[in-house]
């Protein structure tokens, strides 16, 4: 059973001739310690897809189901403690809030699951430490650089015992070496077994997951096969062309 | 850059002559890739003799010989279509007249060929992606080795996917002909 499990969810918006279909009977499936990459153009209904996902938003048919558990039969407060414990969110413009510091920003999400103020600032420690933060710990977010603040969503994202980590556009605006440092931050989250989704049209970003799902006009059109492990593939291929 | 392909998409609509097939040619790749008349003839009897296409009998009056594809040549163009080219040492521009081929070619769906492609790519990144993850803390001249691969595919994809949303639109909003051809008023600006 995967971790993550979407299964023909669609999401309308709107009614009759003015009814837009965001998304149309997608199936995607994470297990933990997974990888996913959603690649599709702007409007391909990516973004919708995580909200649903994450259970930010309601499909309009379809079940999503999270560890077994499916959303549509859980009470209010059990998706609101979900979304506490269980998932965390990396957006694409890090919605880090101004006037807490970096530790404050991240340990909030355990404080507001009622652990004390002094576990939850130990917890968040751990986090930025982990993610080279440490002496960044008490800077308010307008202190840090894009990358560094990126990182401290990312903390936020995978304090605590997450096992979902839901990422829209995570490297953002960030130049090509930060953003590489984002996805290798995600991708150690996985391999402590933490199920992940980003969501992206950029295809470098794209090719850190396991398997690459292509989200068109609200459709999945297709998907990345298994890869051959890496020695087969230096041995198979492929000598980069010098020039061009 | 494949002649001897894009010659057998310009037949698969209907038989033609050798300098329509060049005038076409050049219409339907921009006039980017200008084409010798003796390429188009060279190729054709290679095509010929490969059973890929037939020449006509040319009418009395008429000294231009005609040619038409044949079931071979179009299965072989249906191949080579959805045959992603070597990318590990790229003729780049094989992929956009894939594209432009697949274009003329009844009955295809050139968003189904991009998306093979665009695949393809992905894949390909994916595995130079793993290996940068295990080895560029170590061996830097690979990291940038990889780093150079990732940007030149990337590169393409990002043309795949501007080609696709392009056709997408293009198709909603079918363009105006313009009143002179390209090259003409090229010309006249100057």
């Amino acid at each position: 059973m995967s971790f993550l499990e979407l299964r023909k969810v669609s999401k309308s918006y709107g009614d009759g001739a003015a009814e837009v279909h965001a998304i149309q009977g997608v199936d995607l499936f994470v297990d933990r310690g997974a990888l996913v990459a959603v690649m599709g153009p702007s409007g391909s209904g990516k973004s919708t897809l995580l909200t649903i996902a994450g259970s930010l938003e309601e499909p309009t048919s379809g079940e999503v189901l999270i560890d077994g558990a499916e959303f549509s039969k859980m009470s209010r407060n059990d998706k609101a403690r979900l979304r506490r414990r269980t998932i965390g969110y990396v957006f694409q413009d890090f919605n880090l809030l101004a006037g807490l510091t970096a530790v404050e920003n991240v340990s909030l999400p355990l404080e507001l699951d009622g652990v004390s103020a002094k576990k939850a600032q130990m917890a968040g420690m751990t986090a930025l430490d982990q993610l080279g933060l440490t002496d960044r710990a008490t800077h308010y977010p307008d202190e840090l650089s894009g990358g560094e603040r990126q990182r401290v969503a990312i903390a936020r994202a995978v304090v605590g015992e997450r096992h979902l980590l839901l990422a829209d556009e995570p490297s953002g605006a960030l130049d090509s070496t930060n953003g590489e440092a984002v996805m290798r931050m995600i991708l150690a989250a996985c391999h402590r077994g933490v199920a992940s989704v980003i969501v992206t049209h950029d295809a470098q970003l794209a090719s850190w997951a396991d398997r690459v799902v292509f989200l068109r006009d609200g459709r999945v059109v297709d998907q990345t096969m298994p890869p051959p492990s890496p020695e087969s593939f230096l041995e198979e291929s492929p000598q980069p062309s010098p020039h061009r | 850059m494949s002649v001897r392909h894009a010659i057998l998409a310009l037949l698969s609509d209907g038989p033609k002559y050798g300098l329509q097939l060049r005038q076409e040619f050049e219409s339907g790749t921009g006039e980017v890739w200008p084409l010798n008349i003796g390429q188009v003839y060279t190729t054709l009897q290679r095509l010929e003799r490969d059973g890929l296409v037939e020449s006509d009998e040319p009418e009395q009056e008429s000294p231009q010989k005609g040619f038409h594809i044949t079931e071979a040549g179009e299965k072989e163009l249906s191949t080579w279509l959805t045959t992603p080219p070597d990318l590990t040492s790229p003729p780049r521009d094989e992929l956009v007249i894939k594209v432009l081929s697949a274009l003329r070619v009844p009955g295809v769906d050139v968003h189904h060929v991009i998306q093979i492609h665009r695949r393809y790519l992905v894949e390909l990144m994916q595995q130079w992606t793993r290996l940068k993850e295990d080895e560029a803390d170590f061996d830097l001249t690979f990291a940038l080795v990889a780093d150079a691969e990732l940007f030149r595919l990337d590169s393409v994809v990002r043309w795949l996917d501007t080609a696709d949303g392009r056709l997408k639109r293009a198709a909603l909003e079918p363009p105006v002909p313009p009143a002179m051809p390209r090259l003409a008023r090229r010309l006249v600006r100057r």
